[in-house]
């Protein structure tokens, strides 16, 4: 049987390993090929690079990042951030990334979600919903609404909608984050990753609130998750990867134990 | 020498920075001419079978694939480099290249398990159950987990060459294998160390079991 995975997440800035608090204030902390090779030697079943570098002349040394990570460890890994259009996604995937996170772009101009599964297959298509909550009203009738360019921008997209739609559309996996629980580390958002994983057909990495185990245990039990994202928790070295598997299969949740 | 086969289709960066990994020198082409020369070859693959086969057609490497392997020497598939060996595939409806008999299914609609649906493509780690010992599996726990993603899988009509299966609401082979020629499902090449391994042992292997 498929087992869950647990997914480091390393937010890049200009080359630098770095994390925030819902989105701000964020700190540089450490080298990401170096800390990418720490989180596979710890059993890190997938990692993620999200390049939060605000200006995009600076997207060479993303694509360095991605070629040496691709150079040194051997578990599949995603990239998002930036990712306007299939040259930018064809680059990241000939450095060496087995997927592609859109989000923003996707919001502005959905057939890229359809034209990159078309080119690189679904698989490689991850959608990124950075999701928060709302009332629930006409326009927003899961309560829950998408917003865009690093938590700025409300779109008015209901965030149910929009997961269903990009299924429509041929994303292959759904990351969704919560900005109200990131860097938190209060725990993930379990109904809104309920609701979502409940209404798609394709793997949900839930993201946003992990601080100990037993925040992934609930949201991979409870929260129907297929999959954890987790940062702080790690980067901060308050727990290993290692440790955190450990805990999930003491609670009978099936991790890949053997790397 | 490795050669390995490229056809346009996905991963063979992967494949080549874990050859490099394991210190194995490897050629990637698509010319029948130096593919001759190859001691071993690697057909791996991401993508549509319709397009691939098409690809292969042009390049005229269905019909050298025939060919190569009744010379004995090694050949590797990976993922729908193993599913296109098969007589044929269910997705694009397309004619492959037959190299065992059989087809490629696309996995059912609706798949259960412990009560749940299970979701398509079938992403992420999971088990092998080996029938048989496999110089390609030497060294390699029972207990290790692979990296698959696909939403159709390899259907061999002679059980006899399903190596392994895997499960995933329903029982599928995962890893088959005839004479000279081993070909998975998974990804090894993005499987860790268990997955380094058995590119280590394809690279040892002399293609006799």
């Amino acid at each position: 049987m498929l087992s869950k995975r647990i997914i480091p997440c390393l937010d890049v800035r200009d080359g630098k390993l770095t994390k925030g608090i819902k989105f701000k204030g964020n700190v540089d902390i450490g080298d990401p090929v170096e800390v990418a090779r720490e989180y596979y030697e710890q059993g890190a079943d997938e990692i993620v690079f999200y390049d939060i570098t605000a200006s995009s002349d600076k997207r060479d040394i993303l694509i360095d990042v991605v070629r040496r990570v691709a150079e040194t460890i051997f578990i599949p890994f995603s990239v998002g951030g930036g990712i306007r259009n299939l040259e930018d996604m064809r680059r990241v995937i000939l450095a060496g990334a087995e997927k592609v996170s859109v989000n923003s772009a996707a919001v502005d101009n959905p057939k890229i979600i359809t034209q990159g599964a078309n080119a690189f297959g679904s698989q490689c298509i991850v959608l990124g919903m950075d999701v928060k909550k709302v009332e629930v009203s006409g326009k927003t009738p899961s309560g829950y609404e998408i917003v865009i360019h690093g938590g700025r921008i409300f779109t008015g997209i209901d965030a149910l909608w929009w997961a269903k739609e990009a299924e429509k559309l041929g994303a292959g996996e759904i990351c969704l984050n919560s900005i109200d629980a990131d860097g938190m580390q209060t725990g993930y958002e379990l109904n809104l990753t309920k609701m979502i994983s409940e209404n798609v057909c394709i793997p949900v990495i839930a993201s946003g609130g992990a601080g100990k185990p037993e925040h992934l245990a609930e949201v991979l039990t409870e929260g129907k998750a297929d999959a954890a994202l987790i940062a702080s928790m790690v980067h901060y070295r308050t727990y290993t990867i290692t440790e955190i598997k450990q805990f999930l299969s003491e609670k009978q949740i099936k991790t890949r134990m053997l790397w | 020498m490795i050669a390995i086969i490229n056809y346009n289709a996905g991963n063979i960066t992967s494949v080549a920075r874990a050859l490099q990994n394991i210190g194995k020198k490897y050629i990637i082409t698509d010319d029948t001419k130096k593919l001759d020369d190859a001691s071993r070859i690697i057909f791996p693959g991401v993508g549509a079978a319709g397009e691939a086969m098409a690809y292969l057609r042009q390049k005229n490497l269905d019909t050298w694939l025939k060919t190569y392997i009744k010379t004995g020497k090694p050949l590797l598939g990976i993922c729908l480099g193993t599913q296109i060996i098969l007589d044929y595939s269910e997705e694009n409806k397309t004619e492959c290249i037959g190299l065992v008999a059989g087809s490629t299914k696309r996995f059912p609609e609706k798949l259960i398990s412990e009560g749940q649906a299970l979701k398509i493509p079938h992403m992420g780690w999971n088990s092998v159950k080996l029938y048989r010992s496999h110089p390609v599996f030497n060294n390699v726990s029972p207990d290790a987990e692979f990296y698959f993603v696909h939403s159709y899988h390899p259907a061999p009509s002679d059980d006899a060459v399903v190596l392994g299966t895997t499960d995933y609401g329903m029982t599928f082979c995962s890893v088959l294998a005839k004479d000279n020629l081993v070909a998975m499902q998974f990804h090894p090449e993005k499987s860790g160390r268990p997955g380094l391994q058995i590119l280590k042992n394809f690279c040892a292997w002399r293609g006799k079991v």
